[in-house]
C-alpha cells in the first residue's frame, strides 16, 4: 500500500498579483514529495474553502502580500470549520506585520512564515503537523 | 451513516474523503467501493487528452460551464471533473495546476473538481482514476470529465475508461506523418483543434482530416454484425473565448446517442469492466507472489543476473 501522501492547497487570496512566493513554496513542497494543488491568483475565501474541501487537503497555505490578511484569513478559517474540515493545517506566508501574527494564530493558523523562512523549516513543520496528527 | 451512505446521500465532504481513501487504495476505500458499485454505470464518462499546453483544462472548464448552463429547453447536468497531472519521478511529489483554468466553476454545487497525481502510472491516468470515476458516478454526477496528464503519443488508457474520448491538439503539432502514426489520434472519438486563433490552424485541421479519411471509419464493433459507424469530427475551438465549445458539446451528445443506438456503449462498458478486473487480478497476483519471496532470494537472483550467471528467463523459472 502506498505511503500517505501529504496534500497541500496553495492559494493566493485577495487582490495582490504577486504569486512568486506562492510558486516557490509550491515547488519546494513538491520537491519534498507532497502533492500540491495550485489554484492561481485572486481567490476569494469561499473559493479557497471550496477547493480545500473538494481536494480533501491536509494543509492549506495562503500567500498574502496585500495587507488584507486580517480580513481574509479568519474568513477562510471560519469556512473551513463550517465545512467540517476542522483538522486542516493552515499556514500563512507573505508580508505579515509582527503585531498581526498573534491574532492569526489565535484564529487557528498553525504558522506564519515571513520572508527569510527556510524551506527546510516549513517542510519539516508541515510534515510534523500532518503525519503527527494521523 | 458510514462514508459510502453519506456519499450516496450527496454529502460533499464525505465524497472528498472517500476519494482520498480510494486514491490511497485503503481497506476503507475498497469496502466503500464495494458498497457503491451497484450505483455506478449511469454517468457519461468523457475523457479529454492531448499534449501539454494544448488547452485541455480550459476546454474542460468551458464544457463544464455549458453542461451546467445548456441551451434553453435542455436540463443542466451535474458535472464531476477528475484532472490528472504528473508525479515527479524523483521526489514523488506533484504540482496539480488544472484548477487554475477552472475558476469559473467555483461556487456551483453542481460541479465537483478533484485533482489527482499520476503517482508513477504511465498511461496518462493514475492507477486509481477508474475507481475515483466510479465514486463520482455513484455520487450522482451525470457527466464525469476526465482530464489526463499532458499526453504525447501512447498514453491511451483513457480510451479504455471513457465512453467518449476527446483528443485536443493545438496548431503546429507536426506534419501528416505525425498524424498517421499509431497511438493517441486513433483513440479519438472527437478531435479538437484548440487555439484556433493561432496561425497554422488550417494545416493542423487538414492533416487531421486527411488522417481520418485514410483510416476511418474503423469498425470496432461486434464481428459479423452490420452496424452504424462513427466518423470522428474535427472541431476547431478557442477555449479562452468559448468559440466552438457548443459544437464540441453537441458532438459529445451525438456520440453518446451513437454509442447507445449501436450497442457500442454496452461493448465499451464490458471492455472497461474486464480491464478493471484484469488489473485487480494482476495486482493481487503480484502482491501474493511477492509476499512468498524473500528479499534475500530476490537480491541473490538479481546478483546472479548482474554477473551474467543466469538469464532473466531462467530466473523466472526459479521464481515461479
Amino acid at each position: 500500500m502506498p505511503e500517505k501522501k501529504i496534500r497541500v492547497l496553495m492559494a493566493k487570496p485577495g487582490l495582490d498579483g504577486h504569486d512568486r512566493g506562492a510558486k516557490v513554496v509550491a515547488r519546494a513542497l513538491r520537491d519534498a514529495g507532497m502533492e500540491v494543488i495550485y489554484t492561481g491568483l485572486r481567490q476569494s475565501p469561499e473559493m479557497i474553502a471550496e477547493a480545500a474541501l473538494q481536494e480533501d487537503v491536509d494543509v492549506v497555505g495562503m500567500s498574502i502580500l496585500s495587507g488584507a490578511h486580517l480580513g481574509l484569513v479568519p474568513r477562510v478559517m471560519e469556512l473551513l470549520r463550517a465545512n467540517g474540515q476542522t483538522d486542516v493545517m493552515v499556514f500563512v506566508g507573505g508580508i505579515i506585520p509582527e503585531g498581526d501574527v498573534p491574532e492569526l494564530l489565535k484564529c487557528g493558523v498553525m504558522a506564519v512564515y515571513g520572508p527569510g523562512t527556510t524551506s527546510e523549516k516549513y517542510i519539516q513543520e508541515i510534515r510534523q503537523a500532518v503525519l503527527g496528527a494521523h | 451513516m458510514d462514508l459510502s451512505e453519506r456519499v450516496l446521500a450527496g454529502d460533499r465532504l464525505a465524497l472528498a474523503r472517500l476519494l482520498t481513501q480510494v486514491e490511497n487504495d485503503t481497506p476503507v476505500g475498497r469496502a466503500a467501493l464495494d458498497q457503491i458499485f451497484p450505483h455506478t454505470g449511469r454517468a457519461h464518462l468523457v475523457g479529454v487528452t492531448g499534449s501539454p499546453g494544448s488547452g485541455k483544462s480550459s476546454l474542460v472548464n468551458r464544457l463544464a460551464q455549458l453542461f451546467r448552463h445548456p441551451a434553453e429547453g435542455e436540463p443542466p447536468r451535474k458535472v464531476a471533473i477528475i484532472a490528472v497531472d504528473p508525479t515527479s519521478p524523483f521526489s514523488g511529489g506533484a504540482l496539480l495546476g488544472d484548477r487554475v483554468r477552472m475558476r469559473d466553476l467555483a461556487g456551483d454545487p453542481g460541479v465537483f473538481i478533484r485533482s489527482m497525481a499520476a503517482r508513477g502510472a504511465l498511461g496518462g491516468l493514475s492507477r486509481t482514476t477508474a475507481a475515483a470515476v466510479n465514486v463520482m458516478d455513484a455520487a450522482g454526477f451525470e457527466v464525469v470529465l476526465i482530464e489526463t496528464v499532458g499526453a504525447g503519443q501512447s498514453e491511451v488508457d483513457i480510451a479504455r475508461l471513457a465512453h467518449t474520448t476527446l483528443v485536443v491538439e493545438a496548431p503546429g503539432m507536426g506534419d501528416e506523418i505525425q498524424a498517421i502514426k499509431a497511438g493517441i489520434l486513433e483513440i479519438a472519438d472527437i478531435l479538437v483543434v484548440n487555439k484556433a486563433d493561432r496561425p497554422g490552424v488550417q494545416n493542423t485541421e487538414r492533416a487531421l482530416r486527411g488522417m481520418l479519411e485514410m483510416g476511418h471509419p474503423t469498425r470496432r464493433g461486434v464481428a459479423g454484425k452490420a452496424q452504424e459507424l462513427w466518423q470522428p469530427p474535427v472541431l476547431c475551438t478557442v477555449a479562452n473565448s468559448g468559440q466552438g465549445i457548443a459544437e464540441v458539446a453537441a458532438a459529445i451528445a451525438r456520440h453518446a446517442d451513437y454509442l447507445r443506438r449501436s450497442g457500442e456503449w454496452q461493448r465499451r462498458e464490458l471492455e472497461r469492466l474486464q480491464n478493471g478486473l484484469e488489473m485487480l487480478v494482476q495486482q493481487a497476483l503480484l502482491a501474493r507472489w511477492r509476499s512468498g519471496v524473500s528479499d534475500e532470494r530476490l537480491a541473490g537472483l538479481v546478483a546472479q543476473l548482474s554477473a551474467r550467471q543466469i538469464t532473466p528467463y531462467a530466473a523466472l523459472d526459479k521464481l515461479i
